[in-house]
């Protein structure tokens, strides 16, 4: 059961080899174990997980199981749940409990999966460590010195520890995909729009993209397809056919040209992580696909510009948060006035704060073309660059993150060095492309090292597809940490 | 172009969240810092490129002009720190 595919659990499940009641407290029992060292859980209710398996029983037992019926998803604490507390990671949500279901909670649930816990994160998903969360630093359970990633670094952990057999993330710059790769398993931020931002606290809107987190592609193609679908309540929704995500994972991948961008090649990328792509690559050589030398000459400035944009939306974004309607209130104050500064003050951490007076200082009158029109500027550079890289091939594949999991702490006084490590996934988020991460092996440390994989606009089920040829041809989706 | 301290006292109050004296100057540092990384933009020349403000370029879509909410106010306002007779109550702004 611990290292069971949802596939695998589904059909368990569907010939009656065991409930969904029994699959749920199997579940919150490794969380009970195992969570007093991760932190990868803000919140569990065993009640109300337990109910939903119940009913998820009964609709197995009516034959109206769809393909996650029954199966527990743990989901990342920015996902409004009705009736759960619902913090993202924030003091300042501390007290909120969800007055409706996000789209992707209300998803799930319609296809009868159960909500297992909701999962640690970087405040306001604002951090590549989770350490920022006011709930405490989660761990990496392949070195608990270490970061698990982030900003869904509790999905990540949660997963990885097999406290979970699968998680929802959302990813405004790598926050799946980053994750993913530092604690070894597979993660897929979709095309902005398919997956349905109602109900998901706000970051950055024109970046912020939910996907799922899981140990294998596969798991990750059965996920999106509950997950990705046209939803009237939010404005950026995608109007689309429905896809299966499933449907081509078993296509050979001959012919199949890989591009490999030199930028994410060059200087800051470790040795270790360098190895153990290149190896991949070679792999992929040996599944039919062809490699193709491309550039993405503005990678490079992906960083600067979306410490703009992404600072910029979310000092708007985050304007709400005023102590007025919901969420914590400073106790005393003087005036309105001094209400907003102190509940917003008190509420808010270091990292929060310091990206909301980046944000307004940017949009402030006198600023406004020097930054932010200049930000949005480079993003088309950015995106350019993607344009002219898929007339010379299907997929681009380099590193997720330029290291392996770094010592909780090592970063967290420097907030430029935090920054860079999502150099390589950041231009996914700017273009509003699909990305995704798989293990490719291990480097310092024992630790597990991500290769990043890129497709064009709603290339999903082509991804999906390389990502599980990859997957079939190696086993390192397969290792988990020792001791859990 | 660093920030002055008074800049970031000003940016503070603009974004209303209150700054100690005894913080102001760590975040200034930290500000600067991030406003160097940033700085890198720019060196490149962006003369005629069309600004990008979303990944999809499309028009927002229109829907019918009829309610589709309920009224959930009880509920919402179970949240707020306070309130009375159906409305949010904060500090009194007008003597």
């Amino acid at each position: 059961m611990l290292n069971a595919s949802l596939k695998e659990l589904s059909a368990a499940l569907a010939q009656r080899k065991i409930s969904s009641v029994e699959l749920t407290r199997f579940f919150l029992g490794r969380i009970e174990k195992l969570n007093g060292s991760l932190n990868a859980f803000i919140t569990v209710d065993a009640e109300k997980s337990l109910a939903q398996a119940r009913a998820a029983d009964q609709r197995i037992g009516k034959g109206g199981a769809q393909s996650l019926t029954g199966i527990p998803v743990a989901h990342k604490d920015i996902f409004v749940t009705q009736g759960w507390l619902t913090t993202c990671g924030s003091k300042i949500l501390s007290n909120f409990i969800g007055p409706y279901d996000a789209h992707v909670i209300e998803r799930f649930n319609d296809a009868g999966a159960v909500i297992l816990g909701k999962t640690n994160m970087d405040e306001f998903a604002m951090g590549s460590s989770s350490e920022t969360s006011f709930y405490g630093p989660v761990k990496n359970p392949w070195n608990h010195d270490c970061v698990p990633g982030g900003s869904s670094g509790g999905s990540a952990a949660a997963v990885a520890a097999r406290m979970a057999p699968a998680a929802t993330g959302t990813d405004t710059g790598g926050s799946i995909r980053q994750p993913a790769a530092l604690s070894g398993l597979s993660g897929l931020k979709p095309t902005y729009g398919l997956v349905s931002r109602y109900g998901m606290i706000a970051f950055a809107s024109s970046l912020d993209q939910g996907g799922p987190m899981a140990k294998s592609a596969e798991d990750l193609a059965l996920l999106l397809n509950v997950m990705a679908g046209f939803d009237p309540n939010d404005s950026t929704s995608v109007e689309r056919v429905r896809e299966d995500y499933v449907r081509d994972l078993e296509k050979p991948l001959a012919g199949l040209r890989i591009g490999v961008p030199k930028e994410h090649f060059g200087e800051g990328l470790a040795a270790d992580v360098g190895r153990a792509v290149e190896a991949a690559l070679k792999e992929f050589g040996k599944l039919g696909a062809k490699r193709v030398a491309i550039g993405l000459p503005n990678s490079g400035l992906s960083v600067p510009a979306y410490y703009v944009i992404a600072p910029a939306e979310a000092s708007s974004n985050l304007s709400r948060f005023d102590g007025v309607r919901y969420g914590h209130r400073a106790k005393e104050y003087r005036d309105l006035a001094d209400m907003y500064r102190r509940t917003r003050a008190e509420g808010f951490g270091a990292e929060v704060r310091r990206r909301i007076l980046i944000g307004t200082y940017v949009l402030s009158h006198g600023y406004y073309d020097a930054y932010y029109l200049k930000a949005q500027k480079i993003r088309r550079l950015i995106a350019n660059d993607f344009v002219e890289a898929f007339k010379q091939c299907d997929l681009v594949i380099g590193p997720t993150s330029p290291t392996v999991a770094f010592k909780i702490g090592a970063k967290a006084a420097d907030p430029v060095q935090m920054y860079l490590n999502d150099i390589y996934t950041i231009p996914a988020n700017l273009a509003g492309l699909p990305g995704m991460s798989i293990p490719c092996g291990f480097g310092a440390g024992g630790l597990p090292v991500g290769l990043h994989i890129v497709g064009n606009y709603f290339a999903e089920a082509k991804m999906l597809n390389a990502a599980h040829q990859y997957q079939r041809a190696t086993d390192w989706h397969q290792r988990a940490p020792a001791g859990i | 172009m660093p920030l002055s301290l008074d800049e970031v006292r000003r940016i503070a109050e603009l974004a209303r969240i209150g700054i100690s004296e005894a913080e102001v100057q760590a975040v200034q540092v930290q500000l600067n810092d991030i406003f160097e990384l940033i700085g890198r933009m720019q060196k490149i020349d962006t003369d005629g490129i069309e600004p990008m403000s979303h990944a999809q370029g499309s028009a927002l879509r229109l829907r019918e002009d009829k309610v589709t909410e309920t009224d959930r106010r009880d509920l919402f306002q179970s949240l707020a720190p306070q309130k009375d007779a159906g409305l949010y109550l904060v500090p009194k702004v007008i003597e």
